[in-house]
């Protein structure tokens, strides 16, 4: 263990932390835009710096090693100047339209300017001109508000491995794309929407079908429905409709999910829902009350166990359908109708 | 899966098998391509040049249906080659004898001329397989759904035994179950043949202890397969069937025999969330909740057991898929007073012995893996560590046998079926979504640019593909994905639906449909 000494408190830590990580088990809040825990530090846009006593400059908390007895001081007057003046220099060409910006209330620009008392910029405005590129069915990208911190880049690289974009040109210039600006459509992309789950600002949103203020909506944790991955997932919720998904950071998917789960969504709430019990009248479906149906299942059912015996009844259960729901299902058959002819499409 | 997702990335081989896994278990294909990225050695066998082909060290692109020959092969080159588990294979493994006297014969060579697989590539494959240490199998229903299904997994059995990667972490047989809860469903008893937790329906004890846990009598004649129902709805053996979230008529192969199956039935109820190609034809249709409005769990692909909650209210007077048949079971005169999923679970955790410690304060927030037989036991990661569950390992050596239909003079091509990224089964769900639609809104036919041109077909063009048991017209897609002689269907669309041609031929043991090889014959529309 290491003897370290954050913001005036002493703390024992591990060997073999991060500054970033350190202050982490201990409570105590680092800033970060680039950095992400399932990917090697990048130390890129610089708003984790800290004061490490003794040290000649700032240091990256994400990329900086802890050692014993180091004294680190993670709010002082050198590390606020240093972040007011990066943001200074984020904001110097970067859209203030936070009034209408989508990501306004989860956006960690907006939150550490909020932070730090940051305006505007005090530079000379050198705001980017690009398209923003909606040719992708489900989320758009606006390199306009991009603020190069590179995480959608290692993403699609180090964690989906798709490598659909990457950073072109240099300097002022560089910016997040595809190969040649051809447009995510017609790039490897696989629509996994794993770029978006983890841009810090408002330049890969989704699309939305619904409007909503991130503040809006209730966010409950599920597992996702399509393969048997078993993804976990947030459903965002408002106005007692599922409006968006978003990734659960932990296992067995850490923070990944596919185009079916992250953007497939809205048969939940699609208009071709079945509303209400149905009976075949005449070759036709007619509208029925949930007593009606019972009485009739439960009718026809007896009648034909009574006739026929137990098993000239099965039931199919559903690998959809939850562990309660299958149990139930085979019990209903087994121990009320009488017979074991119960299976599922585990084969298909 | 014998092992755990999370073990697939620090693999140093992975042997992908019958499975298409970024299009069909995209976040499972990122834990083999970050592998890759490690420095993993990865194996593709496969009839189709799938993504991770592309990225594969060996790639061997095997005729439909010869997995066992080309298994065998790889066997035969470890035990030529003396690359074998002896300590493991005389510790843990019984029958290794007859193993070796099967596959003797299945030299590279003779494989090759089965399975289209040169030799080399089998001998390679093999090497590199048996000389990891850790070393994974992945295998999904590339696999599964053959006439010859069973012998498949037997022999990637055998492979894993011989090579003594069982039991270990990063290796293992993973099958990658294609459902949500396919995992769930059938360690909950949704099977003919067992009660939930796999106990035997026949076994007087079982019986007993499910008589006692449910107050009342109970058959211990196992029942009928899906395959099996149909068959005797179309006898008139069978008079009624109740179908809960299932979509046979598209799922199914032999789309025709289905819906003279179901047509014939006295009575039919069907209970989903849509109006479903197959709840057209029942009696009954009865509205179910989705998943986000329901509490409950799902047993993912590694035995996982993991919540599902409610996120919003039903919709319509839609109700959970329990809340109906408990409903059905108390007018059946069957008293039960469950009042939330909580209480099943709590039931079936009792009746369960692989779900015993586990409850939903535990999984509240991490899902646990059976076998958990105790409240403090923490759940497994790797089965068979220390020993297997029916004590040693068996090998079951098979021999190759052919698919049921062969490609002739008059269906002169091998039809293949899977699904593809964009779309979910049989589309009940992606069907709904615009984006989707716009990717993949249509069915198609893979064809071999070769074949293409010996039948005067562009890409593009509607063509007419004829099975014994059916016709369908889709557009063609030239590509060499598939080898000449081979053709791919995705099965998703109703229109053009895949499983007009497919054979029920089944496998005779687990009756799953050989839905992976049928003969067909193409034509320009």
């Amino acid at each position: 263990m290491l003897k370290i000494k954050i913001n005036g408190s002493e703390f024992e830590v591990k060997k073999g932390l991060t500054i970033l990580e350190a202050c982490k088990e201990v409570g105590v809040e680092v800033p970060t835009f680039c950095h992400d825990d399932r990917l090697k530090p990048s130390g890129t846009c610089r708003i984790c710096v800290v004061e490490v006593e003794g040290a000649r400059n700032l240091m990256a908390a994400c990329s900086t090693p802890v050692t014993d007895g180091m004294v680190i001081w993670t709010e002082s007057k050198k590390v606020v100047d240093a972040r007011k003046e990066i943001l200074n220099l984020i904001l110097a060409n970067h859209p203030l339209d936070c009034l209408t910006c989508e990501k306004s209330g989860e956006c960690k620009l907006q939150d550490l300017c909020y932070k730090y008392g940051i305006k505007g910029s005090t530079f000379k405005p050198n705001k980017k001109e690009y398209d923003v590129d909606e040719s992708n069915e489900f989320y758009y990208s606006d390199p306009n508000k991009c603020i190069l911190c590179g995480k959608c880049v290692r993403v699609c690289n180090e964690l989906q491995c798709t490598g659909a974009i990457g950073f072109a040109q240099r300097g002022i210039k560089t910016h997040v794309t595809t190969p040649f600006d051809k447009g995510i459509a017609n790039s490897t992309c696989v629509s996994c929407g794993n770029c978006v789950a983890v841009c810090p600002v408002g330049a890969l949103m989704p699309k939305k079908k619904m409007k909503y203020r991130t503040w809006e909506v209730k966010k409950v944790r599920t597992t996702c429905s399509y393969c048997g991955v078993g993804c976990q997932l947030y459903l965002l919720v408002k106005d007692d409709k599922v409006v968006g998904v978003e990734p659960y950071f932990g296992e067995p998917n850490r923070g990944l999910l596919c185009v079916k789960g992250r953007f497939a969504y809205n048969f939940i709430n699609h208009k071709d829902r079945l509303k209400t019990p149905l009976i075949k009248k005449n070759g036709k479906f007619e509208e029925a009350t949930w007593e009606e149906a019972y009485d009739y299942i439960v009718g026809r059912l007896t009648e034909i166990k009574e006739k026929y015996g137990p098993d000239s009844i099965a039931g199919l259960t559903s690998a959809r359908c939850t562990n309660e729901e299958n149990y139930i299902m085979q019990k209903f058959m087994r121990a009320v109708i009488g017979t074991n002819n119960i299976d599922h499409c585990a084969r298909l | 899966m014998t092992n755990s997702i999370a073990e697939i990335e620090d693999a140093e081989v992975i042997f992908i098998i019958g499975s298409n896994t970024t299009e069909n278990h995209p976040v499972i294909g990122t834990f083999v391509k970050r592998a890759k990225n490690k420095g993993a050695k990865i194996i593709v066998a496969d009839p189709r040049e799938i993504e991770l082909a592309k990225l594969s060290d060996v790639f061997m692109q095997l005729k439909p249906g010869t997995n066992v020959a080309l298994l065998n092969a790889m066997m035969n080159v470890i035990i030529e080659e003396n690359l074998q588990d002896e300590e493991f294979i005389k510790e843990r493994c019984e029958n290794y004898d007859e193993l070796k006297e099967v596959v003797k014969d299945y030299t590279p060579e003779k494989a090759e001329v089965i399975t289209g697989v040169k030799a080399d590539l089998i001998r390679e494959a093999a090497r590199i397989y048996a000389k990891a240490d850790k070393a994974c199998i992945l295998y999904a229903m590339g696999v599964t759904q053959h006439a010859t299904g069973t012998e498949n997994v037997y022999s990637i059995a055998n492979l894993a035994m011989l090579c003594g990667k069982l039991g270990k972490e990063s290796c293992g047989v993973n099958p990658l179950r294609g459902q949500n809860n396919v995992q769930g469903a059938c360690d909950m008893g949704g099977l003919p043949d067992v009660f939930p937790g796999y106990q035997k329906v026949h076994i007087k004890e079982n019986v007993e202890k499910f008589e006692k846990a449910w107050g009342v009598k109970l058959s211990d004649k196992p029942g009928l397969t899906v395959s099996e129902m149909f068959h005797e709805a179309i006898k008139g053996k069978l008079k009624a069937l109740y179908i809960m979230g299932e979509n046979p008529v598209i799922s199914d192969p032999d789309t025709k025999h289905v819906i003279e199956a179901l047509e014939k039935l006295e009575f039919l109820v069907v209970q989903d969330i849509f109006l479903t190609e197959t709840a057209q034809y029942a009696d009954v249709v009865l509205p179910a909740a989705s998943f986000a409005e329901k509490d409950g769990t799902f047993t993912n692909t590694e035995r996982r057991v993991q919540r599902v909650r409610k996120a919003i209210n039903n919709v319509g007077q839609s109700k959970a898929d329990w809340e109906i048949i408990v409903d059905i079971m108390n007018r059946m005169g069957y008293k039960c007073s469950y009042k939330s999923a909580r209480d099943i679970f709590d039931e079936l955790a009792k009746v369960t012995p692989q779900y015993a410690g586990i409850d939903y304060d535990r999984i509240e927030n991490e899902g646990i893996q059976w076998p958990c037989p105790t409240k403090d036991h923490p759940g497994t990661k790797i089965l068979h560590k220390d020993k297997f569950a029916r004590g040693k390992g068996l090998f079951k050596p098979t021999k190759y046998r052919t698919s049921a239909e062969q490609p002739d003079d008059e269906y002169p091509f091998i039809l293949t079926t899977g699904r593809i990224l964009y779309h979910y089964h049989t589309m009940t769900m992606t069907g709904k979504n615009e984006g989707l639609m716009k990717i993949a809104g249509e069915s198609y036919v893979e064809i071999n640019p070769m074949d293409a041109k010996k039948y005067g077909i562009s890409d593009g063009d509607l063509v007419e593909v004829t099975s014994r048991r059916g016709s369908v017209r889709v557009k063609a897609k030239i590509t060499d994905v598939v080898n000449e002689g081979v053709v791919f269907m995705p099965f998703h669309y109703a229109d053009g639906s895949a499983n007009v041609l497919t054979n029920t031929a089944y496998d005779e043991v687990t009756k799953e449909p050989e839905l992976k090889v049928c003969a067909v014959r193409i034509k320009k529309a």
